[in-house]
């Protein structure tokens, strides 16, 4: 009877020890969408963290839907720390209450951030573009600004573009004669958006959809459209590892930052904290230019960019020179839901 | 199943010629009775744990979210005071001050609880603009600075704009019919009343029709290429049979996913099915067949065809060949035998198939997201976008209600035309 008691009283302990070990355990899981992205991040970022702190990253892949983060939290089951997100998404988990307000007091200034990319749930990794792509061994002449993609005159054959307003309706009006500058003041009236659809219609017939990020490398590929949208590290990233012949078109480019979130009842919010930390140091957040053409969002990182890998980056002096837009996120907060569903209704008629 | 059902038939006719012989026909049936009782006990304590698994992993679920359809008290419980000055509003032009105080109250509630960003969602979803407006709002009351509510309240234009009270005064009612008539294109309008909403708008309508569009088309295509097909199998020597079983059956074992792939391969511009055509002369350019209706019905044709082939087999094998031999020998024309003797025979097995088919791909979502171009998206593919990336359940819940339906719908008007004890399953 009483080794039975000390048995279990043994077996209570040793559960007990394990849980507590399991809780405190130097282990940081984190969420990225996978690719040549993710690849970057664990060569900048995820590997070097790993030395400095001793911590073990245990990584994992999805599509950037935050429906699964919204089961995991609903559900009060959350085997993630860290999840990178789009900013439109990050507004979208802050707004469902699915991801934690940061504290910025443990991350670092947030006025050391670019613009729009240090949020309420959600800190910046990178700045990239939406960008125009074309294989100049199909397309004679080159297209001179990702407006072009409305010239079906002088450029003829389908082209690609992803299946989502943000950014088509941005172009379209931009295409119209509207300026960069003005574009969401007129994007938020019932006429910006008509005419926005207006000037679609006038190219609907020649589009192809894309929704993954490594389709228009592969629609560009199989030569199945002759010019495409497409985010410009993946781009680069077939130009470099996969030789392919591609030029990219900088003039009217849109920018955009990739987020990371900490989805609220992480099991090990203070490592978390901690990344962000080491990843927003200006120093760091450099680095991942090195590795997949996408540039930092400190403004006092500049200067820590590999020279190398500086004249590929969105924002980097020269591509910054045409006209660009910056992605207004609370605009795309508010009236996103609606405009992805006339925007759905539009492609279904 | 079949094979089951004869004797179950048998019992009660041996049954009623019991009585007649035995002595006392009250005790005899009463006695039957309880036999026949104690046989449907066993029966169901056999079913119950599949009924029981079935109950809760799939009955209590699908109860639970589609009741988010029209169940939901977000608004509600986010702004209880402005419920109750709302509750004698008229619903014509803004309402007393009295409302907008109450719901200064309430947002500074729900910013002090962390449940602003939730509330502005959930109006954000009937009022787009909602969002930013309520944030704004709710910043402005947190550091007012001795400034009464009131005037931060009408120093914002979006909260004395006209749609504005009418969408608070709705969303004040938790049980709601919002989503299902959004997902059913419709909407109420400021009298009270139901209307279409826009026609730049209305998508949904279009969707489900799509839907039963391509479902039937594939059904067909399956048919027409199944039925000779099983017709062939059904009447060849059996190893010779069973070879052709194979070749339906492999693909059959093979995942959807890397079947829709493969044809995502085949299809496309400068892919082999558009070589071939070429080469051969039958298209003279290549053909958008990726992306486009005809490929998604040929990729799920391909797919759905053992689901219609196998239960039309199943009951062309049963089906003696010298019945049609007898057919001739009194005088039949091979149409007339085939259409009289052979075609009533299989006809349970072809519309168990085609019933099967056809209700699968009403449910279709890979192929039409990976071949379908944007404008043959089924109604799973919006289904999965209001789950993952609008993150609206409650929209999710409506479609899937009205598709539940129409399938019910759809599966009711087929048992009663042909009465489910026809249909022949594999």
């Amino acid at each position: 009877m009483k080794i039975a008691k000390t048995r279990m009283l043994a077996f209570a302990a040793a559960t007990a020890l394990f849980g507590i070990g399991h809780a405190f355990a130097d282990e940081l899981s984190i969420m990225a969408s996978g690719g040549a992205w993710q690849d970057a991040q664990r060569k900048a970022w995820f590997e070097p963290f790993s030395k400095e702190t001793g911590a073990k990253i245990l990584e994992q892949e999805y599509l950037g839907d935050l429906g699964k983060v919204k089961a995991m939290v609903d559900t009060g089951n959350v085997p993630i720390d860290l999840v990178t997100v789009e900013t439109a998404t990050v507004l979208q988990g802050c707004d469902a209450g699915i991801l934690e307000r940061l504290d910025y007091s443990k991350i670092g200034p947030r006025d050391k951030f670019i613009e729009g990319s240090a949020l309420d749930c959600g800190v910046g990794l990178d700045a990239y573009g939406d960008i125009l792509a074309y294989d100049p061994t199909v397309l004679k002449e080159a297209p001179t600004s990702v407006l072009d993609l409305f010239d079906t005159k002088k450029f003829p054959g389908k082209r690609a573009m992803r299946k989502f307003p943000a950014q088509n309706l941005e172009w379209a009006l931009m295409a119209d004669g509207v300026a960069p500058a003005d574009v969401y003041k007129v994007l938020a009236t019932p006429e910006g958006v008509d005419r926005a659809f207006k000037k679609l219609d006038t190219i609907k017939k020649d589009i192809v959809w894309w929704d993954a990020g490594a389709q228009p490398a592969q629609l560009l590929a199989s030569k199945e459209v002759v010019m495409t949208t497409a985010w410009n590290g993946r781009i680069q990233n077939a130009i470099d590892t996969d030789k392919k012949p591609f030029k990219i078109v900088w003039n009217n480019q849109i920018l955009e930052y990739d987020m990371i979130a900490i989805p609220k009842g992480a099991k090990n919010p203070e490592l978390a904290y901690k990344y962000l930390a080491y990843i927003s140091k200006p120093e760091n957040n450099a680095k991942l230019a090195s590795y997949i053409t996408y540039g930092p969002v400190r403004t006092d990182a500049a200067s820590f960019v590999a020279a190398d890998a500086l004249p590929k980056l969105p924002n980097a002096p020269d591509h910054l020179a045409g006209a660009y837009l910056v992605a207004d996120t609370e605009f795309w907060g508010d009236y996103g839901e609606d405009l992805v569903k006339r925007f759905n209704a539009w492609l279904a008629q | 199943m079949s094979a089951l059902q004869p004797s179950e038939l048998d019992r009660p006719a041996l049954a009623r010629g019991r009585p007649a012989a035995g002595a006392d026909p009250g005790t005899a049936s009463a006695a039957l009775r309880r036999a026949e009782f104690g046989d449907r006990l066993r029966t169901l304590a056999l079913a119950a744990p599949l009924l029981l698994l079935l109950a809760l992993s799939f009955g209590i679920p699908i109860v639970l979210l589609l009741s988010r359809a029209v169940y939901d008290p977000t608004i509600a419980d986010a702004l209880p005071r402005t419920s109750v000055a709302l509750a004698d509003w008229n619903g014509q032009g803004p309402p007393a001050d009295a409302a907008f105080i109450a719901l200064a109250a309430d947002l500074s509630e729900n910013q002090a609880k962390g449940t602003a960003y939730e509330l502005a969602k959930a109006l954000n979803a009937r009022l787009p603009g909602a969002r930013s407006q309520v944030l704004k709002t709710v910043r402005q009351l947190e550091g007012a600075g001795g400034r009464p509510p009131l005037e931060i309240m009408k120093a914002v234009p979006f909260w004395s704009a006209p749609g504005t009270w009418p969408t608070i005064a709705n969303g004040t009612r938790a049980i709601t019919s919002f989503y299902l008539l959004s997902a059913l294109d419709l909407r109420w309008n400021a009298d009270g009343g139901i209307e279409r909403v826009p026609p730049e708008q209305a998508i949904f309508l279009q969707v489900f029709l799509r839907t039963f569009f391509v479902a039937a088309a594939v059904t067909l295509a399956t048919l027409l290429l199944g039925f000779p097909l099983a017709y062939l199998i059904s009447s060849v020597p059996k190893g010779l049979a069973a070879i052709l079983i194979v070749a339906v059956l492999l693909p059959f074992w093979t995942s959807i996913l890397v079947r829709t792939a493969a044809w995502t391969v085949l299809l496309q511009k400068f892919g082999l099915v558009n070589d071939l055509l070429l080469w051969l002369g039958i298209a003279s350019e290549r053909l958008d067949l990726m992306y486009s209706r005809i490929g998604l019905i040929i990729a799920m044709t391909h797919i759905q065809l053992p689901f219609t082939l196998l239960p039309i087999y199943s009951v062309m094998r049963t089906i003696a060949p010298s019945q049609m031999k007898a057919a001739y020998s009194l005088g039949a024309r091979p149409f007339t035998a085939f259409r009289r003797v052979y075609l009533p025979q299989v006809f349970p097995g072809i519309m168990a198939g085609c019933l099967l088919t056809f209700i699968l791909c009403l449910g279709y979502y890979i192929t039409p997201a990976l071949i379908g171009g944007a404008s043959d998206q089924l109604i799973s593919n919006f289904i999965a976008n209001y789950v993952n990336v609008e993150l609206n359940w409650e929209m999710a819940a409506a479609l899937s209600f009205i598709l539940l339906v129409f399938t019910l719908a759809l599966f009711g008007i087929f048992a009663r035309i042909l009465g489910l004890d026809r249909l022949k399953m594999v």
